[in-house]
């Protein structure tokens, strides 16, 4: 394994992008109405666009002949470099949505801080997918505010996904030696100075919603650094990979 | 086969029969611009609890292929239509009124195409 800081920091920008499109991709065909079925699937391959290209470039920078097709489905759970929050399990619509929300608001900030990036390539992935970002932040908002602000059945569901899903949001502003090297090149800002804007925006948006903020601010780490991932994240990946797995380096 | 009316199930939430479920949302009729200048033109329909959700939906249903510059969303029950069976009397007497078509008229090479 590389310990390339700058290939480290792509590996973590591709595999959110990579474990929550998948994620999100699963509920092709099951989602509660065919518009919001479609709005998924969206925002699953937005998601897949962007792992192609951090871990395109994770693959360049590694330089050892592994493409994004290489990392993405020949690598095992402790490779993988994903905060905690995006391997969550689908659960109802409504947790899916709380999952998006809470991880759409601290991507797009990081994006946003990427354009300014030193390294023009990452500042021209960050900028592309920005866009795109701006809005699955858009929808994923609404749809907290309208099933948190809506009937006693789905309120409940959503303080339920908040509660479950907020030990979770800690982890994406902590940083470590591989954070401290790409914002000493200019590369990356400090995870910790996303936090303030990040507490604006979600606190605004659960009090549009009616949901409460829980108190506590434990957070669940080991996802981005690799150590620990939860159990649910070896278990999508049998999904995702089993065709590499079945039938190794298999093509169209 | 038991009808859920008789069914012991009866503290479930099923809809009565015959409603719409009172958690559909309305139907809304889509128009998307494909270019500038161009205009709006009918693509479908879809089912939006809102104007805002609506275009969001128009969005990720009808535009996924770069279609569109421009939505237009109308609640369908808003649109007043005209009925099928006044067809003989709104249009048919148009039919031998061909001299409203500018075809009697001979345009000049320079004006291209029309």
């Amino acid at each position: 394994m590389s310990t390339d800081p700058k290939f480290e920091f792509l590996c973590r920008m591709g595999d959110n992008a990579l474990v929550l499109g998948h994620r999100v991709s699963e509920w092709c065909g099951v989602a509660p109405v065919l518009e919001e079925d479609i709005a998924l699937a969206n925002v699953a391959l937005d998601l897949i666009g962007q792992t192609q290209l951090w871990l395109g470039l994770a693959g360049e920078v590694e330089g050892a002949g592994r493409d994004a097709d290489k990392l993405a489905f020949h690598r095992d759970v402790w490779d993988f470099r994903n905060v905690l929050l995006v391997e969550q399990p689908n659960g109802d619509f409504g947790q899916t949505m709380m999952r998006q929300f809470l991880f759409d608001a601290w991507h797009l900030a990081q994006l946003t801080a990427l354009i300014d990036s030193s390294d023009k390539e990452i500042a021209a992935i960050a900028e592309k997918s920005a866009k795109e970002v701006t809005y699955h932040l858009e929808r994923s908002s609404d749809t907290v505010i309208g099933l948190g602000d809506g009937t006693d059945e789905s309120h409940r569901r959503m303080q339920a996904a908040l509660d479950l899903l907020w030990p979770y949001v800690g982890e994406m502003f902590l940083g470590d030696d591989v954070d401290a090297a790409m914002v000493e090149a200019g590369i990356a800002p400090d995870p910790a100075s996303l936090r303030a804007g990040y507490d604006q925006l979600v606190g605004d948006t659960l009090a549009a919603a009616t949901l409460t903020k829980p108190d506590d601010d434990f957070a669940h780490k080991g996802g981005k650094s690799g150590a620990r991932h939860s159990e649910h994240l070896g278990h999508m990946l049998t999904q995702m990979q089993w065709l590499q797995r079945a039938y190794p380096d298999a093509t169209w | 086969m038991s009808s859920p009316e008789s069914s012991e199930y009866d503290g479930t939430e099923a809809a009565p029969h015959g409603k719409a479920r009172s958690t559909e949302w309305p139907l809304w009729e889509i128009f998307i611009r494909g270019q500038h200048g161009l205009s709006h033109r009918h693509v479908g329909s879809l089912h939006a609890a809102d104007a805002e959700m609506a275009i969001k939906n128009a969005r990720d249903v009808y535009t996924r292929r770069n279609e569109g510059v421009s939505i237009w969303a109308v609640q369908a029950s808003a649109i007043a239509a005209s009925s099928p069976e006044e067809k003989g009397a709104l249009y048919e007497p148009a039919n031998d009124k061909v001299y409203r078509h500018p075809t009697f008229f001979d345009i000049p090479d320079e004006v291209g195409a029309m």
